[in-house]
């Protein structure tokens, strides 16, 4: 390390009267890489926002300790800071991305307007000197056609493009250092990629130290140079990233390590049944545009274009591509939750495209779906005994005194305590509520759950426990799983067989081993190319020959 | 963007005939107007000369249909106490509302956006629970109510405001505060809505992260957004003042604009001038929404990109 730029010592933060961070500490170096590690609570992003005193604004408040900026030789305590000078180093000499592209950026004012302002705040420039200044700013984070960008809005730009405005602005002023809250938690993995190869140049470039905030074990590997590894508010280890990985001396960030897929790992599942469950043959979907009286409706788009796929009795399919591919309109499709255009779905023999709505749902107890938030999933008012059952109740398969027992075994199945079923949802953390969601999907014994990024908003330590209890479902009762997912390493550990999905279309399909090791389509390649690998001796997404092309479908 | 456009003019065009026709036949339900111009003792033939003059023989729908094909030719008649045309007691009158409107609006968004502001800045100090209370206070005083009080007051008791008239700039201040009075509590209160859900978005962040004031934080990066959910109220508001604020409060303080006209018309069964004078108010009305309408767009690069093409 070069003499530290920044220092945090024994920063404490509350929420009211809850304590969020306990005593954390720690340097970071001119061009180092710093990765703030850790699952939800534990405390990471107030840690970044206090640095700024940003937490402010968020109901929190910095209790004791000190943050330290490096300044031509003195230090500057940023916690005793006046609220005007404290401006003068935000976005100046210490700068923040954050998690959310979407919404990070103003709505209402264009692109080139909000990247000038850092100048004229910072600089002092006129207008159009900043406006000149903003759109090298675009073109050094390598946004394409960056004069056009200035008098755009941001909903006309995609998220990593967005990203990319978000970085430009945060570098705009050469900043010392770099706070990166989960940059690329919300982007595809290929765009993770190039944002991750992006701010690491910019790095070298500007020879400024970056704070990384992640939960990404992954993401860590690829491009940190020191770790520190937090839980529920404190530090737990600190280490540089070789060492870490190689020798986690604390037993949590064992724990942490082990939970974490990575991919190659291969799949963990047995052998499957020959009886087919599900058969999805040349399934399209179209997003019409409005019609409207004086407008004749135009084709509009196909979400899902031709797909045919099939899932036998005790397999999973493994269901990934990118945001937008078209995964999820496939998943509401085949249930006709959304209707299809044409083709035909068949679950265990019996035709679903065509039926009436009567025998529709009729037939949609054969099969579940489990999605992707468990908060929104679980309505608040109603008793856990209530929930789950409801399926059953509505199809008719419980007596009124049945409903106790039932509710009793399905929790129990799930690996919950049988007094949950009198609770209500909010006494559930994340975890046990998908355990619960996937109870409810179980109560009216199907043949196929469906698993719409079921995992994806969980931490990865209660991520593994929930994939693993699908496992034990399929093995013990013969589930068939349609697992739809973007992250490719936990689609590996759970599926039998991958299909792999691009704008629209299943590219590519075929046992997990095929499809990882051997991958045949351009798409699947770069997918696979583009995801972390949690070893930091195997480094690669940092290499520029991956530069990003275009695939044909 | 064409259809859009085509689509509203017939949405106009319908609105404005059901309105004309609505005018036209409750006006009829109330009452012969030659009985009210004429004094007693007028004779049988005199009076049938005269309903024969002002066009009120012939059943009720050969009346209508003459009544709409004279619209249609801009022929809106003759006042029938007045003896002129309603288009030119009607121009005389415009001007004077629409200065009271103008000023009330100017009045009522100058006090209660800033103050919606404050208050969803304070809105855990004293200070901002303290500007809600006022505004709900104020919600609850009906502009009648608080112009007679302000008449008691100002010009009874202390004599420093005239009551009559509008030649001079102390003749508004009355008007436009009893016009304001509940709308300023409506707008505060919808300001602090708007903007406390603004406040918690995830560019404000990102505005302070960048080293903005607080001041440019607030104003330019907050109130743009919070000015699209305003914009529906403050067309609302508008209307509002146009078709009943003004019918009040032009009548208590004689105001000589269209609301007392109105007022005048209908009590004096001069249907032309009533049948013009709500025509006119209604046409103002639908191109307040209109205009809203068009800044809405304005306002939202989403909603403005989406209809451009």
């Amino acid at each position: 390390m070069i003499g530290p730029v920044l220092k945090v010592e024994d920063l404490r933060v509350s929420f009211g009267g809850f304590e969020a961070v306990k005593g954390v500490s720690f340097e970071l170096g001119a061009r180092e890489t710093l990765a703030l590690v850790g699952e939800s609570g534990s405390g990471k992003s107030a840690t970044a926002l206090s640095i700024l005193r940003l937490i402010e604004r968020e109901g929190g408040r910095i209790t004791s300790g000190a943050v330290l900026l490096e300044n031509d030789g003195g230090k500057t305590d940023l916690r005793h800071l006046r609220e005007d000078a404290l401006t003068g180093v935000r976005g100046n000499q210490i700068s923040m991305v954050f998690q959310e592209p979407m919404t990070s950026l103003n709505p209402v004012l264009k692109i080139g307007d909000q990247v000038s302002e850092v100048f004229i705040r910072h600089r002092g420039m006129s207008k159009r000197d900043a406006l000149a200044a903003a759109k090298q700013g675009l073109d050094e984070v390598r946004i394409p056609e960056p004069a056009r960008r200035l008098s755009q809005y941001p909903h006309e730009l995609s998220g990593g493009l967005r990203q990319r405005v978000m970085i430009a602005m945060a570098l705009a002023c050469r900043p010392k250092v770099l706070i990166a809250d989960e940059p690329t938690t919300a982007l595809d993995v290929t765009t993770q990629a190039e944002i991750l190869r992006l701010i690491k140049s910019l790095q070298d470039e500007i020879g400024m130290g970056v704070l990384f905030i992640t939960h990404d074990m992954g993401v860590v590997a690829e491009i940190a140079d020191r770790v520190v590894v937090l839980r529920h508010g404190e530090k737990v280890e600190e280490a540089p990233v070789e060492d870490l990985f190689a020798r986690p001396q604390a037993p949590y960030t064992q724990r942490l390590m082990a939970a974490t897929p990575k991919l190659g790992e291969g799949s963990t599942t047995r052998e499957a049944g020959l009886e087919t469950v599900l058969s999805v043959d040349n399934l399209s979907t179209r997003f019409a545009k409005s019609k409207s009286l004086f407008r004749k409706a135009d084709a509009g788009t196909l979400a899902v274009d031709g797909v045919s796929l099939t899932v036998r009795k005790g397999e999973t399919l493994g269901l990934v591509g990118e945001s937008g591919c078209g995964k999820s309109t496939l998943a509401r499709s085949i249930l006709r939750l959304i209707e299809p255009e044409s083709g035909r779905v068949e679950v265990s023999g019996q035709l679903l495209t065509g039926l009436p709505p009567r025998q529709l749902r009729a037939s949609r107890k054969n099969v579940q779906m489990v999605f992707q938030d468990p908060y929104a999933s679980l309505n608040p008012r109603l008793s856990i005994k209530a929930l789950i059952t409801e399926p059953a109740r509505i199809h008719g398969m419980v007596q009124a005194r049945e409903i106790r027992d039932l509710a009793a075994s399905l929790v129990s199945r799930v690996g919950l305590e049988e007094d949950a079923i009198d609770r209500f949802p909010h006494q559930f953390s994340g975890g046990q509520r998908q355990r619960l969601c996937i109870a409810r999907a179980l109560s009216v014994s199907p043949k196929l759950i469906i698993a719409d990024e079921a995992v994806s908003a969980l931490d990865v330590s209660i991520a593994c426990q929930i994939t693993d209890l699908m496992l034990d479902l399929q093995q013990r009762d013969g589930l068939s799983f349609l697992f739809i997912s973007h992250d490719i390493a936990v689609v590996e550990r759970v599926s039998h067989r991958i299909a792999v999905m691009y704008k629209g279309k299943i590219v590519e399909t075929g046992s997990w081993e095929d499809v990882l090791r051997h991958p045949k389509h351009a798409y699947t390649q770069k997918l696979l190319a583009a995801v972390p690998s949690p070893d930091p001796a195997r480094r690669r997404l940092l290499d520029d020959r991956l530069e990003h092309q275009d695939i044909a479908v | 963007m064409i259809g859009y456009t085509l689509r509203t003019l017939i949405k106009m065009a319908v609105t404005l005939f059901v309105i004309v026709s609505l005018v036209f036949f409750a006006t009829r339900l109330s009452g012969n107007p030659v009985d009210f111009v004429l004094g007693v003792g007028i004779t049988e033939d005199d009076k049938q000369l005269l309903i024969k003059y002002y066009g009120l023989d012939g059943s009720i729908w050969t009346q209508y249909w003459h009544y709409l094909g004279s619209i249609l030719s801009g022929e809106f008649g003759l006042s029938f106490l007045e003896r002129r045309p309603v288009s030119a007691i009607v121009a005389e009158r415009i001007g004077p509302s629409l200065k009271l409107i103008f000023g009330t609006m100017v009045f009522t968004f100058c006090v209660s956006i800033p103050l919606g502001i404050a208050a969803a800045i304070y809105r855990d100090r004293l200070a901002g629970s303290a500007i809600m209370i006022i505004a709900f206070l104020g919600y609850a005083v009906p502009a009648f109510v608080l112009a007679i009080v302000m008449i008691m007051v100002f010009s009874y008791w202390l004599n420093w405001l005239p009551v009559v008239g509008n030649s001079t700039f102390s003749h508004y201040i009355m008007p436009t505060i009893a016009m304001s009075g509940m709308w300023v509590a409506a707008l505060t209160r919808f300001t602090r809505n708007a903007m406390l859900d603004v406040l918690s978005q995830d560019y404000m962040r990102t505005a302070r992260a960048k080293g903005m004031p607080e001041r440019v934080v607030i104003l330019k990066h907050g109130l743009r957004n919070a000015s699209i959910t305003l914009l529906s109220v403050m067309g609302l508001q508008i209307a509002g003042w146009i078709a009943a604020g003004s019918v009040v409060v032009e009548s208590i303080f004689s105001w000589p604009g269209i609301g007392e006209m109105l007022v005048r018309s209908a009590i004096q069964r001069d249907y032309p001038v009533l049948q013009f004078g709500v025509l006119s108010v209604a046409v103002a009305v639908i191109l307040i929404n209109a205009a809203v309408d068009i800044a809405y767009a304005y306002a939202d690069p989403r909603i403005r990109l989406a209809k451009g093409t």
